[in-house]
């Protein structure tokens, strides 16, 4: 099975539609680490490189999808959702404009940089802005079809893509998958327990799933790959039918993918929940395996998260 | 720039300046003191210079406006009003519930509001991006937009200016509405601005200062903009903060404050005498 981040697909998919004159790209002076260059090499009059100015990237881009331009503004994560949140917010989100914000390098899994520069809270903040739609793929079909349908469907996104190469989920980039913002995909089916999962935590639970298999636990998984508008329909089916939810997240437990379920949950359907993600905590330097191990978002940390929600039952 | 024009601009302007003060007076709510300041910039720019049709506001080959300085969306408004965009008379909803009048320029309810503003430093910004598309496009439409002195002391004024340089944006002409006041008292106390023209030279801007209050002046700083290739222009306007409304001129205490009725009443016959003065 092949692997690519979800950062090479996304330059992959923005010079594969690029040829919609619509699509106009702005970078911060980061275009070879996001892949936007390789729109850039395709493109060229339509990249933009804003320097190291975030903030100001997301300002201009705004400006310039008044015009009718689709506009996709791309930066790491920690700057794009945080340095950069205001004029998100207030250039982009309140206008409702057609600004498709495309942050690389999101979660832990950025490795040795360390902390400052490993983005743990951006789906937290970014779900909180009114109108905003938040994706976040798992492999490189999904991240082609997240790009696709940023494109079709007008307004504010923000997409979070890692830096890390992941494990085809879905088949190879270019593969025609199922997409449909704020339409959860079901990737296995189960009885006793749903995990959701979201970005590269999407392999991991699919690896959790076997793990609980040989136990004789079946586990539902399911690629959450829109974290707003969430599938409130695929969260009150999963707790219905399988009685206990995981979720998983390379993010804070606290406001993203785990926040946004156990909302649905206890309005909706309450049942036993447990969270995996990185519990409230900075992170650091290190390769981004032994990271993923420090922080608890190996496979076998999602099963005992499953295991306890079935106990639990 | 002839009599006859700089007449009708000065009636726009005094028109404006009573809306402005009638808004802020049934709010309760606003900042009179900058709106006052660069109402004679939105005069000329909305009653003499700007290709914009109220009819299509959305017209891809219209001029192009910001208020970077948003907190002066009564100006704004009144001179999109008086333009013909919306009924005068929306502004005595100003600021309330149910307006589409917001406190800040909102683009996605207001007729003719280009960008919806408020948070200092990000306007200019968007004029920028603006100025981009009509260069992509080949467009003939300029961009303008009007920045407050106070909002250079942030740091995405400069991280646009840089850009707009960069990209050669010679559609591109700001101004600088240099009243010398903001809210906490002048500039140079609150956080020196050193020299504003050195510092728009220095990062690529071809650069003109001028009485912001002189039609002609601001007439013949705009034509000599569009006469510049390859670089954006910054019109660096010395204005008076309450500029018309004798207490409120060069105060910085009506930068965000409403007048009472005994203010209101006397701001107004203030105006009335100029207007007649000027119908005459």
């Amino acid at each position: 099975m092949g692997k690519m981040a979800t950062r090479e697909s996304y330059g992959k998919a923005l010079a594969e539609f690029g040829s919609d004159e619509r699509i106009v790209v702005f970078d911060a002076d980061l275009s070879k680490s996001t892949y936007t260059v390789t729109f850039k090499k395709v493109f060229p009059e339509r990249h933009f490189n804003m320097g190291i100015a975030e903030g100001n990237m997301m300002s201009v881009a705004a400006g310039m999808a008044t015009t009718g331009k689709i506009c996709f503004a791309s930066t790491f994560a920690i700057f794009a959702a945080e340095r950069a949140l205001e004029q998100v917010r207030n250039s982009i989100g309140y206008p409702h404009l057609n600004v498709k914000v495309c942050a690389t390098h999101a979660g832990i899994t950025v490795g040795e940089d360390g902390a400052s520069h490993q983005c743990v809270e951006d789906l937290a903040i970014m779900r909180a802005i009114p109108g905003m739609t938040v994706v976040q793929p798992c492999d490189g079909a999904s991240t082609r079809a997240a790009i696709k349908a940023a494109i079709d469907t007008y307004g504010p996104f923000y997409v979070r893509l890692g830096r890390l190469a992941v494990e085809n989920v879905y088949g190879e980039y270019g593969d025609e998958i199922p997409f449909t913002i704020g339409k959860a995909n079901l990737l296995r089916n189960g009885k006793d327990v749903t995990i959701i999962a979201t970005g590269l935590m999407v392999q991991q639970s699919l690896a959790a799933a076997k793990i609980l298999e040989a136990e004789g636990v079946t586990a539902r998984v399911l690629d959450m790959h829109t974290i707003k508008p969430i599938d409130r329909e695929a969260i009150v089916a999963a707790s219905r039918e399988t009685g206990a939810v995981v979720t998983a997240e390379e993010h804070n437990i606290l406001g993203g993918l785990g926040g946004a379920v156990a909302e649905v949950l206890s309005e909706e359907a309450p049942c036993v929940l447990r969270r995996v993600g990185v519990r409230d905590l900075f992170g650091q330097s290190g390769k981004p395996q032994a990271l993923i191990e420090l922080y608890g978002l190996t496979p076998e940390d999602v099963a005992a998260a499953a295991r306890s929600a079935v106990a639990a039952k | 720039m002839n009599k006859e024009t700089e007449t009708r601009l000065k009636l726009y302007a005094v028109r404006m300046r009573k809306l402005i003060l009638e808004g802020i007076y049934r709010a309760q709510s606003g900042h009179p003191g900058g709106s006052l300041s660069c109402t004679d910039i939105l005069a000329y720019l909305y009653g003499e210079k700007m290709r914009v049709n109220p009819e299509k506001p959305e017209d891809p080959d219209r001029d192009h406006f910001v208020l970077s300085k948003g907190h002066c969306a009564p100006a704004l408004y009144s001179a999109l009003a008086l333009r013909g965009f919306f009924a005068p008379d929306e502004l005595d909803g100003l600021r309330s519930c149910g307006s589409m009048l917001q406190g800040h320029p909102c683009m996605s309810h207001i007729p003719g509001v280009d960008m919806s503003t408020g948070s200092l430093g990000q306007g200019i910004a968007t004029a920028v991006g603006m100025a981009m598309a009509g260069k992509l496009d080949n467009k003939t439409y300029r961009v303008f937009s009007v920045l407050g002195d106070g909002e250079l002391q942030e740091g995405e004024v400069w991280e646009a200016s840089m850009a707009a340089a960069h990209y050669k944006l010679d559609n591109l002409t700001a101004f600088v509405d240099f009243n010398g006041l903001q809210i906490d008292g002048p500039n140079e106390t609150v956080m020196g601005l050193g020299s504003i023209p050195d510092k728009f030279r220095a990062f690529g801007w071809h650069v003109i200062e001028i009485d912001g209050h002189s039609f002609p002046e601001i007439e013949a700083a705009v034509t000599e903009a569009e006469g510049v290739k390859g670089q954006p222009t910054m019109i660096i306007a010395h204005t008076h903060k309450g500029m018309g409304v004798s207490f409120m001129k060069d105060q910085a205490g009506w930068h965000g404050a409403a007048p009472n009725t005994e203010q209101y009443e006397t701001a107004i016959a203030e105006l009335n005498a100029v207007l007649s003065a000027l119908e005459v």
